[in-house]
């Protein structure tokens, strides 16, 4: 039997109240003027039946517990065990003690105190198996709300950070293909860079906390291969206040980030742009800003690239529990995205 | 000399194109441009037989840069896979390049656009279904030298006028040589309704509808005006609305 208490606790209080409820049974009966051994007799009859009615209650509610009309399917189940009972041992306890004097006669006049007190044991036995069943039922389905909520957090985390665009990849080969013919130290740099940011990009596990450093060695690979797909138009300037490179944060919580700068930046405006990241530290957190210029003519049509920002966003509610940690501000023509890192310690 | 114009907005880019056009005889690359203004100017100034396209550039994508052609050129697109559905090129394009491409392949679509150009019937393109595979954020007019990118959000509604269709937004309305059918499929149709044969309307700027004659409506915009509802148009309207 599976429930929240251990079976072995649960056998052994069953046995000691069978040992408590066989003696008393003979020292009642015996009580009645009859020998010891008439006395254990009985009481060995009823307990056996009443093992055999409680483990037929325990089995019928382990298989079938039905979840409307409980009580009156329980007051049948305990009805029905309670008559059989009575039948067999109203059968059985005459013929055996059929030779002692008087007992017929006293077997009869019990009867009801038999009927009542069986029915109450059933009743209580009933009980126990309905509440024990009850609570395993909660804590299983507890168990798999629990798990379900958590395979659903991780499935959404991973799909959260996207970790790899196939059109930085397909662009970034494209280049590759163009700078061996025309350049191929060039090229075999970009190969390794681009490389290294594959490795960074699977190594990653999403639970695992970096330190900012990390994160900008990581980053200045994807920049530096950004910077030779769009040559001169992208320029890029990081700045780190001194001690911020030590603070932690989720992995793939910036680099989103800034490929939507990028994005924004390059797709809205024709001229050349400077992409700004700037890290400080702010009140024991690890405050990150990224800039980016923008057309406010036509930024509408940038409403689409969002999607970056919102995951990130998510994946920063998921990780602290807080929906303040992102930020964006418009000042003048430059937009800017500000993301807050709180520390563990 | 079969004149040719390269419009991508990587630089890299062009130069792999611009590597293998160079070792065919007969194609002469007469500008290379960064982004799809500058593709404009240079089309409509040297007039090409063929032009290598980008789809996402700067401000306005290849498609839109297409849009406001009056004489388009042929279209060999480049593009690394991304959001455009790729089997939309398909039926429209003479050939598509997924970058990064090989020499082998562009020589391919080299051959299929020689071989396309021989034999069609007349002497300028077809791609009357050259559209963009996406649905819309933005709408890209021109009006004389002065090129116009409109957020959808922007329109209030859309009126069909011959051939045309006449885009009102708060700022003025501007003439689009589209059809309705066309605005009606790539416009988010959680946003915009097709109210009538000759109008489509932003439902955010629908403020109330009143009757209008016998069984039929006027949908009455914020701006004051009133725009007909047909007797098709009315149910399509009422579930756009959640009626």
């Amino acid at each position: 039997m599976e429930t929240p208490y251990s079976t072995k606790a649960l056998a052994i209080s069953a046995i000691i109240s069978c040992l408590i409820l066989g003696a008393v049974n003979t020292y009642v009966v015996r009580s009645f003027g009859f020998s010891g051994q008439t006395g254990f007799k009985d009481a060995l009859v009823n307990l056996f039946f009443w093992v055999l009615g409680a483990l037929m209650i325990g089995n019928t509610l382990r298989f079938y517990f039905p979840r409307q009309n409980r009580f009156i399917f329980l007051g049948g189940l305990i009805l029905a065990n309670s008559a059989i009972w009575t039948v067999i041992t109203g059968f059985v306890l005459p013929y055996w003690l059929q030779n002692i004097v008087g007992y017929k006669a006293f077997f009869e006049q019990s009867l009801t105190v038999r009927i009542a007190f069986t029915f109450l044991l059933f009743t209580a036995v009933s009980m126990l198996f309905a509440f024990l069943y009850t609570l395993k039922d909660q804590q299983v389905s507890e168990q798999r709300k629990h798990e379900a909520q958590e395979l659903a957090r991780q499935t959404e985390l991973n799909n959260l950070q996207e970790k790899l665009h196939p059109h930085f990849l397909f662009n970034s080969l494209n280049s590759i293909n163009a700078l061996v013919a025309i350049q191929p130290d060039r090229a075999r740099l970009m190969v390794q860079q681009l490389s290294d940011f594959l490795r960074g990009t699977l190594r990653r596990d999403s639970d695992l906390w970096i330190t900012l450093d990390q994160e900008l060695e990581y980053l200045t690979l994807y920049l530096e291969i950004e910077k030779v797909r769009f040559g001169h138009r992208l320029q890029t300037e990081v700045e780190v206040s001194a001690g911020a490179g030590s603070f932690q944060l989720p992995p793939f919580i910036l680099l989103p980030l800034l490929e939507n700068s990028i994005k924004f930046g390059l797709y809205d405006t024709l001229g050349d742009i400077v992409i700004q990241l700037k890290a400080n530290i702010s009140d024991k957190t690890l405050e990150v800003n990224i800039s980016n210029p923008f057309d406010s003519e036509t930024a509408g049509q940038f409403k689409g690239t969002g999607f970056g920002l919102k995951s990130v966003k998510r994946r920063l509610h998921l990780l602290f529990g807080r929906t303040d940690l992102l930020k964006t501000s418009i000042k003048e023509s430059i937009f800017t995205t500000t993301v807050i890192i709180p520390q563990n310690s | 000399m079969i004149k040719a114009i390269i419009i991508d907005d990587e630089p890299l880019a062009r130069s792999i194109v611009a590597e293998y056009i160079s070792s065919l005889k007969n194609f002469e690359i007469i500008a290379e441009c960064g982004d799809g203004f500058q593709g404009l100017k240079a089309i409509q100034e040297h007039k090409p037989d063929l032009i290598f396209l980008d789809v996402q550039m700067p401000k306005i994508n290849g498609f839109e840069m297409l849009e406001l052609l009056e004489h388009r050129p042929d279209v060999i697109f480049t593009t690394a896979f991304d959001d455009y559905a790729i089997k939309a090129f398909d039926s429209s394009a003479i050939d598509y390049l997924l970058k990064p491409f090989s020499k082998e392949r562009f020589l391919k679509a080299i051959n299929k656009w020689e071989q396309w150009r021989h034999t069609k019937p007349t002497g300028e393109g077809d791609f009357s279904n050259l559209e963009q595979p996406i649905q819309r954020e933005r709408v890209v007019i021109k009006q004389g030298s002065v090129i116009k990118i409109i957020p959808v959000s922007e329109i209030e509604y859309l009126e069909s006028a011959d051939d045309f269709v006449k885009i009102h937004t708060k700022s003025g309305s501007f003439l689009k040589n589209k059809t309705m059918g066309y605005f009606e499929q790539t416009l988010d149709p959680n946003h915009f309704v097709r109210t009538h044969r000759s109008y489509i309307v932003q439902i955010a700027q629908i403020t109330r509808l009143d009757p209008y004659e016998k069984d039929s409506f006027v949908a009455v915009l914020r701006s004051g005006v009133k725009i007909p509802v047909s007797r098709s148009g009315y149910p399509r309207l009422r579930s756009s609305l959640g009626l």
